[in-house]
C-alpha cells in the first residue's frame, strides 16, 4: 500500500487512528518540510492533537490558553508576516466563540490560516449540547473567502490537510472526535478540494453525505441494493464550499432523487448547499435533507445520536426508502395549488 | 532618542497640519470619527516621523516596523497621517467614504497602502499585533510592533486575552499606546464602564506601564525610549489625551465621537486649531 501523499505512513495506519490523531501526525510531517508552519491552540493541544506538532516544534507552537478570540487574532498577525498558521480547537468554539475574529481578522483579510476544527457535529456526544457543533457548517459557509471541508475518514483527513497547504487563503477542516470507520482502501482516489467523490454508482437515487456519515451511506447503499434491488449512487461531498455543482446536477439529471445526510442542523449545512444548486437548476427533483431537525441535541454516545437522527446505516436505509415513495409533482399537477 | 528643539518644532508643525487635514477630510467625507482621530495625532506623529523604521515608498518592506490601529475607528486620522508620511496621494482622500474609494471609516489593509491590519471591530488589533510580534520571534526579526488602543476598547474581553498572552510570551517587541481620551460613544468612560485604575490593570497583567501626557511630545519620546529598552515583556504607554484635541467646540465633547462638518464648521474648526497652536507654523 502506498504511503499517503508521500508521508511516512500508510492508509493501514488510518485504521488505528482517529481523524485528529492522523491530523497531528500529518501536520508534524508537514512541519518538517515547511518551516513557515506554526501551530496554535487554546488549551486543547492534546485533545485536537495539534500538540503532536507542538512537541516536535516547540518554538513554532503557541498555546494561547482558553482564549479563542485572541488565538484567531494572533493567527491573523502571524499570517500577516508570512507564516502559515494552523489553528486547532473544537469546532463549536472555532465557529462560534471566536467567529468574528475568524471572519474579520482572517477571512476579510483573506489570510493564509488553516483551521482544523475537531469534535465536529455530535461526535463529542457525551459532552452534551455545549460541545455539540451543529451550526458550524452553516456559519462558516456564510463567510466569504473561506473554503470548508468535512473529510470522511482519517485517510481523507490526511489528504485534506496536505491539500489545504497548497491553496492560498483560509481553509476550515471539520473533523470528528472519535474513531471513524475507514471509508477508503487507498489514498489514490484523486482527492481534490471542491471535487466530490462518487463512492458508488447508481441510477435510482443519489445519497449525498459528508464526514463520518459517508461510511454509513455506503453501507446503507449496499443494503438497499441487496434487499430492495435499488441502485443507489453515493456521493462523498467532502467540500461543502466551494460545492461541486457539477456532481449535484449530474445526480439530479441521472437519478432525479436526492437525499442528503449530515451530522449538522438541516439548516445551512450540506443539505442546504445541495438544495440551493437544485433550486437554481430549475429541474424538478424529489429531495430530502436529513440531519438534526433544528433542535438542540441531547447527551449521548455518538453512535446513539447518529441512530436517533437517522444518519447511521439503519437511518439512511429508512430515509431512502421513504424518499423512493415520494414523487415530485409534474407541472401539469400544479394548477390546483394556486 | 530625546527630541531636539528642531525636531520638536518640525513635528509640531506636522501635527498641526494633520489636524487641519483631518478636518478637511471630515468635511469631504460627510462624517468621520473626528474626536478620537484628533486625540491620537501627537503620539502618532512622533511614531511615524521619528521612531518607526519604515519606507513609505516600499510599504511591504519585510524589515519594517509595524503599527496596528486597534482603535480602528481612528481610520480618518490614520489615513491622513499615512498620506502626509508619503504612502499615497492626499488627494485620494477627497473620495473618503465613497463607493469605490480605497479609504473609508475603518481602513481596509488590502486597499489602503500602509495599513497593517483591517480593524474597526473593537478588541481585534492587539491580538493581531501580538501575532506579528510572535511572528518576529519565529522569523528571528528585530521588528518593533506598535498597537494603538482606544480606552473604551479596553472594555472588550479580548483585549485582556491578548494582554495576558503578550505577558506570557514576554513580547518585548510589542509596544502599546492607549489613547486615554476619557470618552466613548455614550459618554465619559467612567460613567459608561469604569476603567480606572487602568494603569494598575495593565501593570497587573504584566505590562511595563507608563502614564504620560499624550499631547506632550517630549514626554512621548521619553516614554518610547524607555519602552524600547525594556526587555522584560510588553510595554503600555497610557497617553492621557483630550478627545477632539485642537478644536475648541469638539474638545471633551462625546458628541464629536463621530460627526460631519459643513464648509462653515470646517473653517471654524481650522481657525480654532490656529488659535490653539499660535506659535506653530
Amino acid at each position: 500500500m502506498s504511503p499517503v501523499g508521500g508521508l511516512t505512513w500508510t492508509v493501514y495506519d488510518a485504521d488505528k487512528m482517529t481523524q485528529a490523531e492522523t491530523y497531528g501526525l500529518v501536520l508534524s510531517e508537514l512541519g518538517k518540510m515547511n518551516p513557515k508552519i506554526v501551530g496554535l491552540s487554546a488549551d486543547l493541544a492534546k485533545s485536537t492533537k495539534i500538540g503532536k506538532f507542538g512537541e516536535k516544534f516547540p518554538e513554532r507552537f503557541f498555546n494561547l490558553g482558553i482564549a479563542e478570540q485572541n488565538m484567531f487574532g494572533v493567527a491573523a498577525g502571524l499570517a500577516k508576516v508570512g507564516l502559515l498558521p494552523f489553528v486547532s480547537t473544537f469546532s463549536v468554539f472555532a465557529s462560534m466563540r471566536a467567529v468574528e475574529f475568524l471572519r474579520t481578522d482572517v477571512c476579510y483579510q483573506n489570510l493564509n490560516v488553516k483551521i482544523i476544527a475537531t469534535h465536529g457535529g455530535t461526535s463529542f456526544g457525551s459532552a452534551g449540547t455545549t460541545h455539540h457543533s451543529i451550526e458550524d457548517l452553516s456559519i462558516i459557509r456564510a463567510i466569504p473567502n473561506i473554503q470548508l471541508i468535512v473529510p470522511a475518514d482519517a485517510v481523507e483527513t490526511a489528504l485534506a490537510v496536505q491539500a489545504c497547504v497548497e491553496v492560498e487563503g483560509p481553509v476550515y477542516i471539520r473533523i470528528g472526535r472519535s474513531f471513524e470507520p475507514r471509508v477508503y482502501q487507498t489514498d489514490q482516489y484523486g482527492f481534490q478540494i471542491g471535487k466530490a467523490v462518487e463512492m458508488k454508482s447508481g441510477t435510482d437515487v443519489t445519497v449525498i453525505a459528508c464526514g463520518a456519515v459517508v461510511y454509513h451511506a455506503v453501507e446503507a447503499a449496499n443494503i438497499l441494493e441487496r434487499e430492495d434491488g435499488i441502485s443507489v449512487r453515493v456521493i462523498n461531498m467532502h467540500t461543502i464550499k466551494p460545492i461541486d455543482r457539477e456532481a449535484i446536477l449530474k445526480a439530479l439529471m441521472e437519478t432525479r432523487r436526492i437525499v442528503t445526510f449530515e451530522d449538522h442542523n438541516v439548516i445551512g449545512g450540506l443539505g442546504s448547499a445541495v438544495s440551493e444548486v437544485i433550486a437554481e437548476s430549475g429541474k424538478a427533483c424529489a429531495f430530502t435533507k436529513v440531519g438534526i431537525p433544528d433542535q438542540f441535541t441531547p447527551h449521548g454516545y455518538p453512535e446513539d445520536l447518529m441512530h436517533y437522527y437517522k444518519i447511521d446505516t439503519d437511518g439512511i436505509v429508512e430515509k431512502v426508502r421513504e424518499l423512493l415513495g415520494k414523487e415530485f409533482e409534474k407541472e401539469e399537477d400544479w394548477e390546483d395549488e394556486y | 532618542m530625546p527630541l531636539t528643539e528642531q525636531e520638536h518644532k518640525e513635528l509640531k508643525t506636522i501635527a498641526k497640519k494633520i489636524r487641519k487635514d483631518i478636518v478637511d477630510v471630515t468635511h469631504w467625507s460627510g462624517g468621520s470619527h473626528i474626536g478620537g482621530s484628533l486625540s491620537m495625532v501627537d503620539f502618532m506623529v512622533v511614531l511615524y516621523w521619528k521612531y518607526m523604521r519604515i519606507d513609505p515608498k516600499n510599504p511591504s518592506w519585510e524589515d519594517r516596523d509595524r503599527l496596528v490601529l486597534s482603535k480602528g475607528h481612528g481610520g480618518v486620522g490614520h489615513a491622513v497621517i499615512l498620506a502626509n508620511r508619503g504612502y499615497f496621494d492626499f488627494e485620494l482622500l477627497k473620495e473618503f467614504n465613497q463607493f469605490g474609494s480605497a479609504f473609508g471609516m475603518h481602513l481596509d489593509s488590502k486597499k489602503a497602502t500602509g495599513v497593517e491590519a483591517s480593524t474597526g471591530s473593537m478588541g481585534h488589533g492587539l491580538s493581531q499585533a501580538l501575532g506579528m510580534a510572535l511572528g518576529a520571534r519565529v522569523l528571528k526579526k528585530d521588528w518593533k510592533i506598535y498597537a494603538v488602543l482606544g480606552d473604551g476598547e479596553c472594555n472588550e474581553g479580548s483585549i485582556w486575552e491578548s494582554a495576558m498572552a503578550a505577558n506570557h510570551y514576554k513580547t518585548s517587541n510589542l509596544i502599546g499606546f492607549l489613547d486615554r481620551n476619557h470618552m466613548m460613544i455614550d459618554g465619559p468612560t467612567e460613567s459608561v464602564m469604569s476603567l480606572e485604575p487602568i494603569d494598575k490593570k495593565w501593570e497587573a497583567f504584566g505590562w511595563y506601564t507608563q502614564v504620560i501626557n499624550g499631547h506632550d511630545m517630549v514626554q512621548i519620546c521619553d516614554a518610547i525610549d524607555k519602552a524600547l529598552t525594556h526587555n522584560g515583556g510588553p510595554s503600555m504607554i497610557i497617553c492621557d489625551t483630550i478627545k477632539g484635541k485642537g478644536v475648541d467646540f469638539m474638545e471633551n465633547n462625546p458628541a464629536w465621537h463621530y460627526g460631519g462638518l459643513n464648509a462653515e464648521q470646517a473653517e471654524k474648526a481650522k481657525l480654532s486649531i490656529d488659535k490653539m497652536y499660535p506659535d506653530v507654523p
